[in-house]
């Protein structure tokens, strides 16, 4: 027995280089339960982070009692996340809606789903009802619903509605891992699988704590590590997290300068020459402008803008210099942070250079944040259209109307899908008057937290909330839809190894809460979408034929489905493409060094990436890629917001390995709970001293948009940075206070900056300048922050240990 | 020789451009993207405008009076809302048009006088400038439907 709170990893399997990852099946049951007892196991995988590990759900009188990880599925290798051993527990929780709410003045009353749908079908229906009514609605979705539902809702919106604005949180965790692979290798699409763990002699992490963001992968990589030859390991982040600790060389930069970073390292590449001169010549474009770019950051001025010692950036550079098998992963600290596509491309353009893609251990994992963002990506309910298809290639977007048969006009190409900032922005002016936002929870999330409570508790904006609690969201809503969630619904979801899973239903759903599916199907009919020759627009009654319409769409596409089954899923996950052709899937993409660039299948005509001007067609195809790959170069530009006199520290906001997201499940669940039940802040001691702080003293962090308070855990984030776990809102708040009322002193993101990436538009919520005030003296007791991750104290500190006791004892059981 | 007039008027095309982006920025802050690119972009103007002050010093000395209607004036300040962005955008295209076709002119004159430091100004500084005109185009192309069309 483990206890997977004390030691969220477990026990090590070690392996080398070439050979197959151990397997190590993982299990959790509740209440005294063995698998003896457990009636049935239905097939599904992770909903609590985007690594995509596969489990089974056990079922004793159609209730869940527990999980356990599948030994033979090809990414987890039997292994469960601390996160899904215990975070099912909060499908139980009694505080699930179990009937639809509506507004009745300033409360939310139950309701039937009659008067509920009802209220949103007239409103729509007024809406569409004039010349730019399409423009009336915005979509703002997540990251967690499944496949069929982001295609249904994306036929919904752009063939029913054909509205542009159409996001989902996905922008603020995946949406530089999309635009960047756009950008360097014509569409979305990851090139690497897990198993290039097993292959590599080197990692590097840029800005990924993986350990806490995708602990079974981290697994993977520490079982390697403490096998023989293991990797070299590089880390680039300004905190001491575990990866951070474990890492050869590790690049605590200054927030903001990733780009500054990358330039120094290529030019030492260049320099030294250790890239692959032939395959530059052979499959990339853009060589001689980016020596051009990078001859400008030698090492001591590298040094000098990212604040590092020259000799740990030569230490790196030699790192991935000496490597033959190179895989990179890439996450928030470039995707949330300033230049994030410009900076991730550069990840890109150093396996290009060196000629490492495609091949066993020379991967590159360009991370999604959220467990099913994938699929948003690829089914456009998000800002891309359906089938990873350019929305200014006029024959891309026939096809779809072809599909639907629907007027091309009818699908908004006229200008690029709506991002969700920008969607925020139209509501608060006023020209979006519905705005529906499925399984997220954008007033914990979104940066600048008042202004977005603003904008939803806005009387004129007509808002549907679809979800599975009352969330801070939910309670600023016209209308409440209580939804099914994971285990109560039948779904596929795909990770970021491009690996589909099916996800089935295994019980029924609380009270009347329904399948986000249904709702969608529901709304479709009473909203009566006509196709082109008055047929409905949408036929599909449930998951399964939504999933085979699907495959038509992806057909010919690089995310081609054409030859994945829902019964091929039941026994294990698939890697897109799956075609005739490759019925196995495909484990990596590029082995050839052919790109997806050819102008007529690529996602996009590429930007520029300082200010996110579109290229023109023309421009693009002169440029005469055939297959070749991008290599973009950019120089360094400061964040949009930098320390003052009067803001002298940088704010970075992330995760604990315990939660996901706002805490909507993982705080409800007592093991997750117990472990990290209350925000807090990381402060540097060197910052600490001065300010007259100390371990556990509860401080005020002000910026220019708002104020939080937290008490301080003193650890080892980089002097003049301080961190906020971003998971914590106002449902579960010590004085109470709800949206609206009371104090709003909790969610990280009431400091945050309204600022995004020109290219990818996500939003800057790693750079945020921040004052520290000491407010009370910690009367001995320390912060309520895990001793387990990235907020682990100093050595020494005397801190009683993060354990999970008796009620987190899970069974890990090797070969 | 008449070079040093049109390099005074790009340069003062330049110096005024750059004093809209800052203008039209500030008086769209509520666009966090028009105001952080429109920033960028006028630090651009203004080292544009630097570039070419040598030039402009090293010309004058050969140049007759300056003739009339030399330079034209097309921005007379900011708007609010949504149609405001959108025509405030047109301006600032208007007058990075104007740029662009300058730094052509001058990039002919250049060869005309055998002068490579000028034509290597020229060439670094035009594709900024025909980027800016990308990027209002961009930026305009999104906002025009549903300030024109969904917006009351």
């Amino acid at each position: 027995m483990v206890d997977r709170i004390a030691d969220p990893w477990g026990p090590r399997t070690p392996y080398g280089p070439g050979q197959r990852w151990p397997v190590r099946v993982d299990s959790f049951l509740a209440d005294g339960h063995t698998e003896a007892d457990v009636q049935r196991w239905v097939p599904t995988a992770s909903i609590l982070h985007s690594n995509g590990d596969a489990m089974d759900i056990a079922v004793i009188d159609d209730r869940i009692v527990g999980v356990r990880g599948r030994a033979g599925d090809r990414i987890n290798h039997g292994r469960v996340d601390p996160k899904d051993l215990y975070g099912w527990q909060a499908n139980h929780s009694p505080d699930r809606l179990r009937r639809p709410l509506v507004r009745e003045g300033d409360r939310l009353v139950e309701t039937d789903w009659d008067t509920a749908m009802g209220r949103i079908v007239a409103r729509s229906k007024e809406l569409l009802d004039g010349p730019g009514g399409w423009g009336h609605f915005g979509f703002y979705t997540s990251g967690q619903l499944f496949l069929e539902e982001y295609y249904t809702l994306g036929v919904i919106g752009k063939a029913g509605l054909g509205t542009p604005h159409m996001d989902g949180n996905t922008r603020l965790c995946t949406a530089t891992a999309a635009a960047a692979m756009k950008a360097s290798f014509g569409t979305d699409g990851q090139p690497g699988s897990y198993t290039d763990v097993d292959h590599c002699d080197a990692i590097a992490l840029w800005g990924h704590n993986v350990a806490e963001t995708q602990t079974v992968l981290w697994m993977r990589m520490l079982d390697r590590r403490r096998g023989p030859n293991p990797p070299a390991m590089l880390a680039v982040d300004p905190r001491a997290t575990p990866v951070a600790r474990e890492a050869d060389v590790h690049l605590a930069l200054r927030n903001g300068t990733n780009m500054a970073l990358l330039n120094g390292l290529l030019r030492e590449l260049i320099h030294r020459g250790w890239y692959d001169e032939e395959y530059v010549r052979a499959h990339t474009l853009g060589f001689d402008e980016l020596c051009r770019v990078v001859a400008d950051y030698p090492v001591a001025k590298v040094a000098e803008i990212c604040d590092l010692p020259a000799r740990q950036i030569e230490q790196a550079a030699e790192l991935l210099g000496h490597s033959e098998r190179l895989l990179s992963t890439v996450l928030q600290g470039f995707y949330q942070s300033n230049q994030a596509t410009a900076a991730a491309c550069q990840v890109n353009n150093l396996h290009l250079i060196r000629g490492m893609i495609g091949r066993p251990g020379a991967g590159l994992y360009q991370m999604n944040g959220q467990p099913t963002a994938q699929n948003n990506r690829e089914c456009g309910a998000d800002g891309d259209l359906p089938g990873l298809r350019n929305w200014e290639n006029e024959e891309h977007v026939a096809e779809l109307a072809r599909l639907w048969n629907v007027e091309v006009d009818t699908i908004p190409h006229w200008a690029p899908p709506t991002h969700a900032m920008q969607i925020f922005r139209y509501a608060e002016q006023g020209s979006i008057k519905l705005l529906w936002i499925s399984a997220t929870n954008p007033a914990v999330s979104l940066p600048d937290l008042v202004r977005i409570r603003r904008i939803l508790a806005q009387p004129e904006l007509f808002v549907v909330v679809q979800d599975l609690f009352l969330t801070e969201t939910a309670e600023l809503a016209d209308v409440v839809l209580p939804a099914a969630t994971w285990g109560e619904k039948t779904g596929t979801f795909t990770s970021v190894d491009r690996t589909v899973h099916i996800s089935e239903k295994a019980v029924e759903p609380p009270g009347e809460a329904r399948a986000d599916l249904d709702i969608f199907l529901d709304y479709a009919r009473r909203m009566d979408f006509r196709d082109a020759d008055g047929n409905p627009l949408i036929t599909w009654t449930g998951p399964e034929e939504v999933f085979e319409a699907w495959k038509e769409c992806s057909r010919g596409r690089p995310c081609d489905y054409t030859a994945i089954t829902y019964e091929r899923l039941r026994s294990g996950g698939i890697q897109w493409p799956c075609t005739e052709e490759h019925p196995d899937g495909t484990e990596r993409l590029y082995p050839d060094g052919v790109f997806n660039t050819d102008p007529d299948y690529c996602e996009s005509y590429g930007h520029d990436l300082a200010t996110g001007a579109e290229l023109l067609p023309d421009e693009y195809r002169a440029k005469e890629p055939g297959g070749r790959a991008f290599l973009h170069a950019a120089p360094y530009q400061p964040s949009p917001e930098v320390p003052s006199e009067e803001y002298p520290l940088l704010l970075t906001t992330g995760r604990t390995v315990y939660h996901f997201h706002t805490r909507t499940k993982t705080g409800r669940a007592t093991q997750l709970v117990h472990a990290a039940p209350e925000s807090w802040v990381e402060l540097n001691p060197a910052d600490a001293g001065p300010l007259g702080v100390g371990e556990g003293d509860l401080v005020r962090i002000e910026s220019p948009r708002g104020v939080v308070r937290a008490r301080a855990r003193i650890c080892g984030v980089r002097p003049g940075v301080v961190f906020l776990p971003f998971h914590y809102g106002y449902w579960d708040a010590a004085d109470g206070a709800a949206p609206g009322q009371g104090r709003h002193d909790r969610a990280a993101n009431e400091l945050t900056i309204t600022a995004w990436d020109p290219v990818s538009k996500q939003p800057i919520f790693k750079v945020a300048a921040v004052r520290v005030v000491k407010e009370a003296d910690s009367g001995g007791r320390p912060a309520p922050a895990p001793t387990v991750g990235g907020s682990a104290p100093l050595d020494g500190a005397g801190i009683p240990a993060t354990v999970g006791g008796p009620a987190a004892e899970a069974p890990s059981r090797g070969e | 020789m008449h070079l040093a007039h049109y390099l005074g008027l790009l340069h003062k095309a330049q110096e005024r451009l750059g004093d809209a982006f800052t203008e039209v920025g500030e008086a769209h802050r509520e666009e966090p993207d028009v105001f952080h690119t429109c920033e960028k972009l006028a630090a651009q103007c203004r080292g544009h405008a630097g570039k070419l002050a040598p030039f402009a010093r090293r010309y004058a000395e050969e140049a007759p009076t300056e003739p009339d209607r030399l330079h034209s004036q097309l921005f007379s300040g900011t708007r609010t809302g949504g149609l405001g962005l959108l025509r405030d955008l047109q301006d600032l295209y208007l007058m990075a048009a104007e740029c662009d076709i300058c730094w052509a002119v001058v990039g002919q004159a250049a060869y005309g006088a055998r002068d490579s430091e000028l034509l290597t100004v020229v060439k670094a500084c035009e594709q900024e400038t025909a980027m800016q005109l990308k990027w209002l185009r961009t930026r305009m192309k999104q906002a025009a439907p549903q300030a024109l069309v969904v917006a009351q």
